[in-house]
């Protein structure tokens, strides 16, 4: 029992799952942090279309809701750079840079800018906030684009392109 | 909002993002490389990353929904996210699944990736203005169907 419960461990968690667990406690530590400080829970995703609202006349990025909240979004993820970069240089010096291909990034990205705004929150939003607040709505959103990426993923890698 | 804001709000949102940048650069999650590998089904530990961060924000979403009256810092009483489930909702998921599956990267860790010297992410992060904006021209020649979603997207 003890053997076989250690192979699917090390199977299925090739890096351990130490560093996976302190990383996604801090995590909710910073939504928890901003939360109880400021009763917004906080997505990622949101910074993309407040953000346009500097550069776009369009309607739908001037809404007062998003004008208010832009500055203290572009805030919010210059700190998640600053905070990542702490890490990056600080805990483990060095620069990282991914392998994976440019077209993957840019095609990928144009489809998560698309679907985080349509369908209302990304992996932050829906993923960790909305399954913390038990909402119906975010386990649909996340069950859908978890088994999507995963079928993605699959088939892009069946089709030999790598990484 | 903005007139009871606290004049520490900027700093409050300034450390609520440095732990979040750190916390996803701890946990790899920055490095689209190792996303890919969970959803490649390899190594499965992500499923730790959401669940770790779930369970500490949803103590706190349930303590302050449940407990406590209006934040400290800007006077917002405190609520569960619970967002209006339509259409969108679905074919949202489905575009942001194939998106994430093809590049393995989400918008919080595509701005921790850049602050670990990923510069190729911007690839990514300028695909993720383009694609929300693109989805708000589009949907700007669409107003009838706008009105029902508009209330609640964030």
């Amino acid at each position: 029992m003890d053997t076989m419960l250690l192979s699917i461990a090390t199977e299925s968690f090739p890096r351990g799952i130490t560093h996976y667990l302190v990383g996604g406690l801090f995590v909710g530590l910073s939504i928890a942090v901003f939360y109880l400080g400021t009763g917004i829970i906080a997505g990622n995703s949101t910074f993309l279309e407040t953000t346009l609202s500097y550069v776009s006349d369009l309607p739908r990025f001037q809404r007062k809701k998003y004008v208010d909240s832009r500055d203290w979004r572009v805030v919010f993820a210059l700190s998640i750079v600053a905070g990542a970069a702490l890490y990056g240089l600080v805990l483990t010096p060095g620069i990282f840079v991914t392998d994976v291909q440019w077209w993957r990034l840019l095609g990928g990205g144009v489809l998560v800018g698309v679907g985080t705004r349509l369908g209302k929150g990304c992996t932050a939003g829906h993923g960790v906030s909305g399954i913390a607040s038990l909402s119906r709505t975010s386990f649909v959103n996340v069950g859908l684009f978890v088994g999507v990426a995963i079928v993605t993923a699959l088939a892009v890698a069946a089709l030999g392109v790598n990484p | 909002m903005s007139t009871s804001r606290h004049p520490l709000f900027t700093a409050l949102i300034v450390v609520a993002g440095l732990i979040q940048g750190f916390g996803l650069a701890y946990s790899q999650m920055a490095r689209p490389e190792v996303v890919l590998n969970f959803l490649q089904l390899e190594d499965l530990g992500l499923l730790f990353v959401m669940g770790g961060a779930a369970l500490v924000a949803g103590i706190a979403i349930q303590i302050g929904s449940r407990l406590l009256e209006t934040a400290p810092f800007t006077g917002t009483r405190y609520q569960r996210r619970e967002k209006s489930f339509d259409r969108n909702v679905i074919v949202g998921g489905l575009v942001f699944g194939v998106g994430w599956g093809l590049s393995g990267i989400c918008p919080g860790a595509g701005y921790a990736s850049l602050g670990i010297g990923n510069y190729k992410i911007l690839w990514a992060i300028a695909g993720m203005f383009i694609g929300a904006y693109a989805q708000g021209y589009w949907r700007a020649l669409r107003p009838a169907t706008e009105s029902m979603t508009d209330a609640t997207s964030n």
